[in-house]
Parts: C-alpha cells; structure tokens; sequence
C-alpha cells in the first residue's frame, strides 16, 4: 500500500516528523518498506506570470520575456523554451536558487542579461518531461513557493500491509490507525449524499449472493467524459502509485485509496435491462480490461446484464462496457463481495488487481452507499451530471457477522506475561473502533465491519500488544521445571560424524535436493524419480534418490574451476516413491552419507610420493567411521560404479551402503577428467556405535606366529579371512593380513597371502604343542575351503 | 703427603687434557694401571713400618678414590659430547611440512546450525526432525493456514506430480520447518497423554525448506529453524527473552539491539517480525529482519493435542543461511550451495 503522506495527514495529522511517523506505523505492524521524497531538494522557485514574450535580437530560437514573481518590477529572463507564452503561469527559478544540480546566477545569454531561469520538469526533478515549461495553473498565486503550490514537500510511504490488515489498504485505514496510536482524531471529509435528480435505474439481481451479498448502483447522466482531472487528486492517486488516466475512471479509484472501496464505472449506454450477479453457464466467455480472454470457472461470479457478461466480479471489468471519452452516462458500482468468493481467482488467472487484492482481504461490508455518494460527488462537482437514485441490492444472510469476543483480563497478562490495568486495555479497545462492554472478568468486544481479523481472544491480545508497543513488554528470562535429556551412549549424532568425517580431510557441501532427471538415471538407474510440478528449472526436475549426483556436479564444478584434488561429503535426504515407508505415506525419505574424492591422495607433498586417491583409501575412511563396528565389504554392482570396483557396505548381513569408483562412462560423459572413488551411506547406519563389552586383560604371554598361504589369483581376501578366524580356537586373539604378494617365485595365477596369528589365554602360558597344533588346523581349513597351501 | 695432592692434580689435568676416550684410558693406565705411580706407591706400602703403613694407605686410597671419580666425570663428559656430536649430524629442517591428511571442513550454515543446537539444548531444548515431502495437511492446514487463505500465497509452493502425472494436491516439499512444530507436538501430546502431568515441550527444528523463488537473496532451497516452547505458563514475555538472548550469544555481541515489531502469521498469535542492528561493523545501525515469531495460534495448539486454555506456548523461526551470512559477512547466498572449495576451505 503506497500513499501519499500529506493526504494521510490531511486525515489525521499528529505532531511527528515523517521519521517519526513511519518509525511509529511499522512497530504497529505497518512496516514502512519505503519513504522517499515526491521531489528532490531545491529552493528558490515560485510562480510567475509570464507577462510578455519577444524574440531575442540575436538568437531565432531564445526569447526575451518579462515575468512578473511578485516583486515591485518585473524581472527579464531569456528563454529557450518552446512553449514559452505570455499569460502563462510558470515555475521561475529566481537568481541564487539551487536546483538539483545547479545554482541559478544573474547571466548574459547572448549578450542580454536574464536575471532568473523559466523551468520544465524535469529542471526540477519532477519527471522527464522537457518538451516544455511546466505550465502551472491560471489561479496559481504569483510569487507562492513552488513546492509550496505543488506540495513537493510531500512524501511517498509504502507500507508493508500483512495479509490481515485489510482494513489499512486504503487511506481512511491508515488514519484510522494513526488515530488510534496517537489519539489525535480523524478527520474524514464529510459524504453528503448527492440529491437525485432523474429517476432513471437498473434494477439489480443477486443470482449468486454466496459470491456477492451487497451491491450498490447509481445512473449519472449527462457527464463530461473529457473533463481533466483536477490538480490536486491526480498528485494524490499517482503519489499512492496509481497512474491518472481520465477523470472518470480517477475517481473510483481515489474513492478506493480513501475509503478502500474498490468502484466500477460503466458505460451505461453499453447496458440492457438489469445488472445481475450471477455464476457463468457452462463455456461462458468474457474479454477484460487487460483484453485476456477468460472462460471464468463456475464458481467465479459474473457482473451481467439481461444480454451479456460485464466484468468478473470484484475482480476484473470487462472491455466492452467500460468507460471511454464518448461516453455520456455513467453507471457506477460499489459492491460487497466476501473474500472467500474472490479469494485465489485472479492468482489462478495470473494476476492481481487493485479491487481483486482488497476483496479477497476483507472489505468494508457496510461501506458500498457511502462510496457511491462520495464519487458521486466528487463527479459532480468536476465533469457535471444528473445522478439517479442509488439502488442496493443486499443479501443479509450473507454478510459477514461480527460476532462478539469475551476478552479475559487475566488471559491478557498469562499470554503477554504483563499486567495492563482494565481502563488502559478498555481505552485501548475503543480506540480501535470496538464496542467494548465490561463482563465481570473481562470484556465483551464486538469488532467493526472493517476489520476481518477479530475472530478469537489471542486477536483482541495482539492488538493490545501493538497498541502497548512490542518494545514495552520486558524481555524476560524463562522459568522452567528442567528435566535431563536423554543422552544415550550407543547413539552418536549426526554433528559428531560430521566433524569425524571432516577430520578425515573431507569438506562439507550442500548441494540441491532436486536434481536433473538425467543424474537419476545415470547414478541411480531410476526412471521413475519423484517429479516436481513447478521445478525452478529442467534441471532442477526430479528428487534426488542418490546423493551421488550432487557430489559428481560438486567435482565437474570444481574441476572447472582448476581445482583437483577434491574431497567432499554431503548428508542430506533422498526420496523415492515407497508405500508405508515413513511419516509422509507413499515416500521414503532417508537421510544418507555421501562422500567422493578425487584426484591425488594427498595434497602435493615432498614426504609422500603422489598418487591418485583410491578405492582402499575411501575404505579407510569408511572403516574408521564405523568403527569401533566392523562393516563387511561384498563385491557387488552399481548403477553409478565401476562394475569390478565397487562393493556393497553390510552391517550383520544387512546392506546399509556402496563404495566404488565411479564408472568411467560417467566419469567421461560429466568430464571429471580423473574417476572418482564414491560412497554412500544410511545415515542411521553410522549413528550406531556398540556399546563396550568388556572382557578380562591377560597377564599371561603373546605368541605370535606366521602362516604364509599360497591360493588362488581370484581368491577374495574376506571368505578366507573369514573362515581362517571362524575355524580359530578362542586363545588365537587376533588373525591379521600383513603381507600379498604375486610375482617372482610363485606359478602364474597364484598369489602369497601372509597371516600373523596372535595367540594368548587368560589363564596361563600357553605350550609350544598346543600353538603347534592351532596353526596345523588353520592350515588344513585353508587347504580344505579355500585351495590354499603353506608357502614353501 | 704433598705428593699425594700433586699426584691427583696432575691426574685430573691428564684427564681433562685427553679429548678422546682412548687418551683418556692411556692417562688413566698411567696413574691407576700396573705400572701406574698410584699402583706403585701402594705397592710401595710395604716397605714402611707398620705403624706408618696405616696412616699412609688412607692417605693413598683417598687419593685413588679422587682419581678415579675424575676418571668417571671425564669418561661421562667424553661420552655425552660425543653423543651430542653424533645427534649434531641427524638434524632435521624442522620447517618442512608434516605428512599425512589435513583436514577438511563444515559447511559454513552447518557450523551455525551446530551452535544454535548448542545454544538451545543449554536451556533444555531438545532437536526434532521432519520430512522434506510433508502432508499438506501439516505445511498449512494444521498450521491454521486453509485452502485460499491468502497467507498461501506468501509461500511460493513447490508440488509433486504423481505416477499418473497428475498434481498431488496431498503432498508438497516442505516450505518451512513449521511442519514439525506440529509433529513435535502430536508425538508429544500422544507420549503424555494417560500421564498425571506432562512435562513442558521444548524443541528447535532445523531443516532444508523449499520455495519457488531463485536470485541473490532467495534460493529454492534454504535452510530454516523452528522452535517452540509448550507449557502452562509461556508468555510472549519470555519469547522476547528468550529470542534476545539467543541472538546475542549466537553473534556474540551483548550489546546488539533486538527489537520485535508486530506481524501476520496464521499459526501465531499475536506474531511479531525480529529486526537486530549491530552496534558495529558495516551494517552498524541498520535494522535487518532477522526471524518471526508469535505466540502459538489456539487453533494449532488444538491440532497439535493440547488445549490451549490450559497451555499457551511461543514459536519462532529463524533463517540460518542469513544468520550465517551475518555473522562471516558473506554477501551472496548463492555460494552455499555452488560446492565450490575456495569458499568452503574457509570455514572448519
């Protein structure tokens, strides 16, 4: 909502600078977004009257003229000025003035002295226009300050209205407001309704009073359609962001910006019989104002007569039977229609209107008659006419109610947490426009028709809180009952993995939720991803099931930026289609771990000799993020991955993960230039951490032996580990890996896998015989399961 | 005796004067070994009568045992500067860098998440989570917000298409974490539900939130903060303080000004906007609006389990990527989510 500040004023005008004003409004909850002046600073300018013009001796296009400001003698000033005439009215920028930019000094043009400067508008910083002199009006007062006869010292406030302030879209609201705030009162011109003077009507049909339960019309013959709109009411609509188009059409929606009543003008000549409010039939057609054809859905309520549709209710005016400069007869509306038929309409259409954003809001239900006899006036008084009677039509039922809310004192200070005395939140009450009646504990307030937002007692609460002032309620400490939380020790948070996973050299990225559909099938082999309706972009069309593509577009992005070495992980949801699989039916929704690196191992370094990041490295880090839980790795595929480098994380059986290089078709196709090693992870997975389990610390020696075995090129570590440790007797403590070797001194095909064996009981020390015996028995299960052979 | 003392001076100066172990052991044979003049005088013990013999063999062991602690002292002197030789050669440059991984970092929005957790779980909150694709039922409807209410139309909704193509007018993605206000409560409500008393439920809600709106200052997803506070003595009085106290202690700066200024929100009542003007630094006195809050709406206390006579309770919601940028002086949102190393290296 933008205004004009001294039409605000000339409402209710309390002793407060602008500042002060707009400081005042937005902590009521009008938030000023913007306070800017109408005109930049000059001085020195006022009115004169051009008494005479002659062509300069030296110049063809200057002109010599005498203009009288007011002083004794009339000053002579040189002008270039096309239209510059005598008896015109102009603003005069007089020696010593300082315009935007300039200072006004006694000059020679052309070897005649000008003691002074004639000025367009735009000299004056009032628009662009330089075609010509500013003309001012003929009773202008010769010699008045200009910024006094064309209130350039107004300002233009644009407040920041929340959806319940209906009430406030207009200037009498905003007064109203104010009033309430500083207590200085209104002062709203005076509506007299016009005397009638033909008895010409429409009658006026309610069809659908759900969609319109009052609606007020009024005949005016005989108007001027050409006459300009005065001076002083085209500054105040285009001051309130209304451009001035003809005096007709101005005044219903000045009438609008001061009272909030949005007003329709028709043609009256354009109308056949009555005016009917009524739904669409089925197909039915109308061309608006803005020359959009619509088909309006049949809930969307029409302004007909018996022959045709007019406009679409409270929203938009149809183009055939607007007002135009033939036009003679007027037929004016002022209708109520509530906001529940207005509401989303226009939106749905793909737009909004001044009259759509106001009835969808909340307008004054009992404000319709008064605004057609405030235009009606303002119409008489400038363009003429013979007004009819003004015809109402009005659904009672259909109003809205303005049912009465009890207002507990005590309700007051428990919600606020202070105590306001009775007569202060009384008088507080009243100034808003509430009847107020005293109840025993509280109050009984019926609210007025202009405010739609006072429904229950926490409304009354705040509008007492505002008018209080947010800044007077204390800020205070709370007291609570504290009660421990739960801090479980098998549970770690998500903020701990982050940092561990951060500690292991990787950064953090947030990368989108919704991702391009091509990402989906390339690293989740989905063709059937979670769609947007209205994504932002194609690219940003489907949810993601895999972070996998987040992290690759984190890569090519850095790649680009010729960076190479590129560590990253991410947690954040992944969505599929799923039936019963969460809080939101038909989605699963997990959060997940991802993480990719790329590029060296570790940054250039003259102690390591470089290599590439790979899969055993990210195995690392996945391991020591579970640990202390041993996470299992099983060959696997990957839509992603690699299909010989890639594994599936197993937490007991259960898969939990991936890890693997990325494929390189992807790795080409997304230009990553090396191949990343990827993995991903259920959150919920590495949150777990066991619970210690303790066990008796021997005192009794370590044995520790070797077993070099000879298997199998193709035989995977894991199964012979696996079996090796399943088939060893409870004193072996630990089997460990520490040597694979292929070369020289084996058979092609085969490979040396060499295992330290720890033994040690808790009970004694143990004998040769009995490790003896241990490491046979390994021997003979690597033998028999795995076609191993002691290394000879 | 004079003899004596000379003898231990003169071998105390043959000890000092052998700078390497075999001299020394040379010097040492010459006072101390077979032929060593100590050696001889205590072999020459016997001659002297034996009333004499007594006095002087004393005399001769302290003697010997002077020479022999010289010895020791300068064998260990020796011994020492020859280690500290041999450790003089295996200097390192201690200036080289070390080996190994470096670290890597949080993200910028994640550390302000963290110490707001932090901050809210010293006053006893607890932290909730929600679904991204939420039930319209809890984005809106249970957040006092219906159908055509023109609140919507402050959120620019991001919706799904079903398998049939069609709009899910059932499910959206979440535009802010309020949706889990409504959660928290109904997991709570139902948890007390048969009990004698229910204790006060104090939660924050941080999550991604999803807006159809993209450009300097606005991404289609960013991150948001929900807290709320339920019991039977919550005022907006301790909204205000609680909220004060926060921002403070998130930005650090005691004396920040926090003003609350009255707004709209349909699950609050009354609402107010948080603007905060920091006392220095290049926004010094510039008003910027930092969070919403309100007392919670009857209506959604009601869809949340709890009767709101017998319960009021404070809301709040807060944008960590503004606060984030605030607080590192970022100028451009849009870098939180561009994965680009430059800029996250910079933060831990």
């Amino acid at each position: 909502m933008q205004f004009s500040e001294s039409w605000l004023r000339s409402l209710c005008n309390p002793a407060l600078s602008n500042e002060e004003l707009c400081h005042l409004l937005t902590m009521a909850g009008l938030e000023v977004e913007e306070n800017e002046p109408v005109a930049p600073e000059f001085a020195g300018v006022v009115v004169a009257h051009v008494l005479s013009v002659e062509k300069h001796p030296d110049a063809d296009k200057l002109k010599l003229c005498s203009v009288d400001v007011g002083e004794a003698a009339p000053l002579q000033i040189v002008c270039g000025a096309p239209n510059v005439a005598a008896g015109m009215k102009v603003p005069c920028a007089r020696v010593g003035a300082t315009l935007p930019g300039i200072e006004i000094k006694k000059a020679k043009v052309r070897g005649i002295e000008s003691h002074g400067m004639l000025c367009s508008a735009r000299e004056l910083g009032l628009s662009e226009d330089h075609a010509g002199l500013l003309p001012l009006a003929a009773d202008a007062i010769v010699g008045e300050d200009i910024r006094k006869h064309l209130d350039l010292d107004d300002r233009k406030i644009t407040i920041k209205l929340t959806p319940n302030r209906a009430d406030c879209l207009s200037l009498l609201g905003v007064a109203r407001e104010l009033s309430a705030l500083t207590g200085v009162p209104l002062n709203v011109p005076a509506i007299n309704p016009a005397a009638t003077v033909i008895d010409d009507q429409r009658a006026i049909r309610l069809d659908a009073p759900a969609s319109c339960s009052r609606y007020c019309g009024r005949i005016i013959r005989g108007v001027n359609a050409n006459a300009p709109t005065p001076e002083w009411m085209k500054r105040r609509i285009e001051r309130s962001g209304i451009r001035s188009i003809s005096f007709l059409v101005d005044v219903t929606n000045y009438v609008m910006l001061e009272i909030g009543q949005p007003l329709h003008a028709f043609d009256d000549a354009e109308l056949a019989g009555a005016i009917h409010v009524r739904l669409p039939t089925p197909g039915e057609k109308l061309l608006l104002l803005n020359e959009q054809a619509v088909v309006p859905g049949p809930d969307t309520a029409l302004i007909a007569d018996d022959e045709k549709p007019l406009a679409m209710a409270g929203i938009m005016g149809g183009e055939h039977s607007g007002i135009t400069n033939t036009t003679r007869d007027l037929f004016l509306e002022s209708a109520f229609f509530p906001p529940a038929a207005i509401a989303g309409k226009a939106r749905a259409l793909g737009f909004s209107s001044d009259a759509s954003h106001r009835y969808e809001r909340g307008v004054d239900f009992e404000l319709q008659r008064r605004a057609i006899e405030r235009a009606t006036q303002l119409v008489l008084e400038t363009c003429g006419g013979r007004p009819g009677p003004v015809v109402e039509a009005v659904a009672p039922e259909h109003l809205p109610q303005r049912r009465p809310v009890t207002l507990r004192i005590a309700r007051v200070a428990r919600v606020l947490g202070i105590t306001l005395p009775e007569e202060r939140i009384e008088a507080m009450l009243k100034s808003l426009s509430l009847q107020v009646e005293r109840l025993a504990e509280g109050f009984r307030v019926t609210p007025p028709s202009f405010r739609f937002d006072i429904e229950i007692e926490e409304d009354l609460i705040e509008e007492i809180a505002r008018l209080h002032g947010y800044d007077s309620i204390p800020s205070a400490p709370p007291v609570a009952r504290m009660a421990m939380m739960p801090a479980g020790e098998s549970q770690k948070s998500a903020m701990a993995l982050r940092r561990q996973v951060a500690e292991r050299d990787f950064h953090e990225v947030v990368t989108y939720s919704f991702v391009e559909a091509a990402w989906e099938t390339d690293f989740a082999a989905n063709a059937a991803p979670v769609v947007l309706a209205n994504p932002i972009a194609s690219q940003m069309g489907v949810m993601r099931s895999t972070l996998i593509g987040g992290l690759v577009g984190t890569l090519a992005a850095n790649r680009k930026r010729q960076i190479e070495r590129v560590r990253v992980f991410e947690i954040g949801r992944c969505f599929r289609r799923e039936a019963g699989a969460g809080p939101v039916d038909g989605f699963a929704q997990p959060l997940r771990l991802g993480a990719l690196a790329a590029g060296p191992a570790q940054p250039e370094q003259w102690g390591v000799p470089s290599r590439r990041v790979d899969f055993y490295d990210l195995k690392a880090d996945v391991e020591a993020l579970f640990a202390p839980r041993r996470v299992e790795f099983a060959k696997a595929a990957h839509p992603a991955l690699h299909p010989a480098r890639c594994a599936e994380l197993r937490l007991d059986g259960v898969g939990v993960g991936y890890i693997g290089e990325l494929h390189p078709r992807w790795a080409q196709k997304y230009e990553l230039g090396t191949v990343p090693v990827v993995f991903e992870v259920e959150l919920s997975a590495m949150l777990v951490t066991p619970f210690p389990a303790y066990a008796e610390v021997s005192r009794f020696p370590v044995v520790v032996r070797d077993l070099a075995l000879v298997a199998p090129q193709s035989q995977a570590l894991g199964p012979l580990l696996a079996g090796l440790k399943a088939a060893a007797p409870a004193i072996v403590r630990d089997v460990a890996l520490f040597d694979v070797y292929s070369g020289k001194g084996l058979a092609e095909g085969e490979k040396s896998l060499a295992f330290r064996i720890v033994m040690q009981d808790t009970q004694r020390t143990l004998e040769d015989a009995e490790v003896d015996a241990v490491i046979a028995d390994l021997l003979a299960v690597a033998r028999r399961d795995f076609s191993a052979s002691l290394r000879g | 005796m004079d003899n004596l003392d000379q003898l231990v001076a003169s071998a105390t100066a043959d000890f000092a004067a052998a700078t390497e172990p075999a001299k020394l052991e040379d010097a040492k044979a010459r006072y101390l070994g077979k032929e060593g003049s100590l050696t001889a005088l205590l072999k020459g013990l016997g001659k002297l009568p034996p009333d004499e013999r007594k006095t002087a063999g004393a005399a001769i062991n302290v003697a010997k045992e002077c020479i022999e602690s010289a010895l020791a002292t300068r064998r260990e002197a020796l011994k020492n500067a020859q280690l500290e030789a041999q450790l003089a050669t295996e200097a390192l440059d201690v200036t080289l860098p070390g080996r190994g991984l470096p670290r890597g970092g949080l993200h910028p929005v994640t550390i302000s998440l963290d110490r707001i957790e932090q901050l809210f779980r010293s006053i006893g909150f607890d932290v909730a989570d929600g679904p991204e694709i939420e039930t319209d039922w809890h984005n809106f409807t249970a957040l006092n917000t219906p159908e055509n209410h023109p609140a919507r139309s402050m959120h620019d909704t991001f919706y799904l298409l079903g398998e049939d193509g069609k709009v899910h007018d059932d499910v959206l993605l979440r535009t802010h974490t309020s949706p889990v206000q409504i959660r928290a409560m109904l997991a709570h409500t139902e948890r007390y539900r048969d009990a004698l008393t229910m204790p006060e439920l104090r939660v924050i809600c941080p999550g991604r939130v999803y807006r159809v709106d993209s450009d300097a200052t606005h991404s289609p997803m960013f991150h948001q903060v929900e807290g709320l506070w339920v019991g039977e003595t919550v005022s907006f009085a301790d909204l205000k303080g609680v909220v004060a106290d926060f921002l403070r202690r998130f930005f650090e700066s005691d004396d920040m000004k926090v003003r609350f200024r009255p707004s709209f929100f349909p699950f609050t009542e009354p609402s107010a906007e948080i603007d905060v003007a920091f006392m220095s630094g290049a926004l010094e006195g510039r008003w910027l609006e930092i969070a919403g809050c309100g007392m919670v709406h009857p209506n959604v206390l009601r869809f949340g389990g709890f009767d709101p006579e017998k319960y009021t309770g404070f809301a709040f919601g807060m944008g960590p990527d503004r606060l984030t940028m605030l607080r590192y002086g970022i100028n451009d949102l849009r870098l939180f989510f561009e994965g680009d190393l430059r800029f996250l290296s910079q933060f831990h």
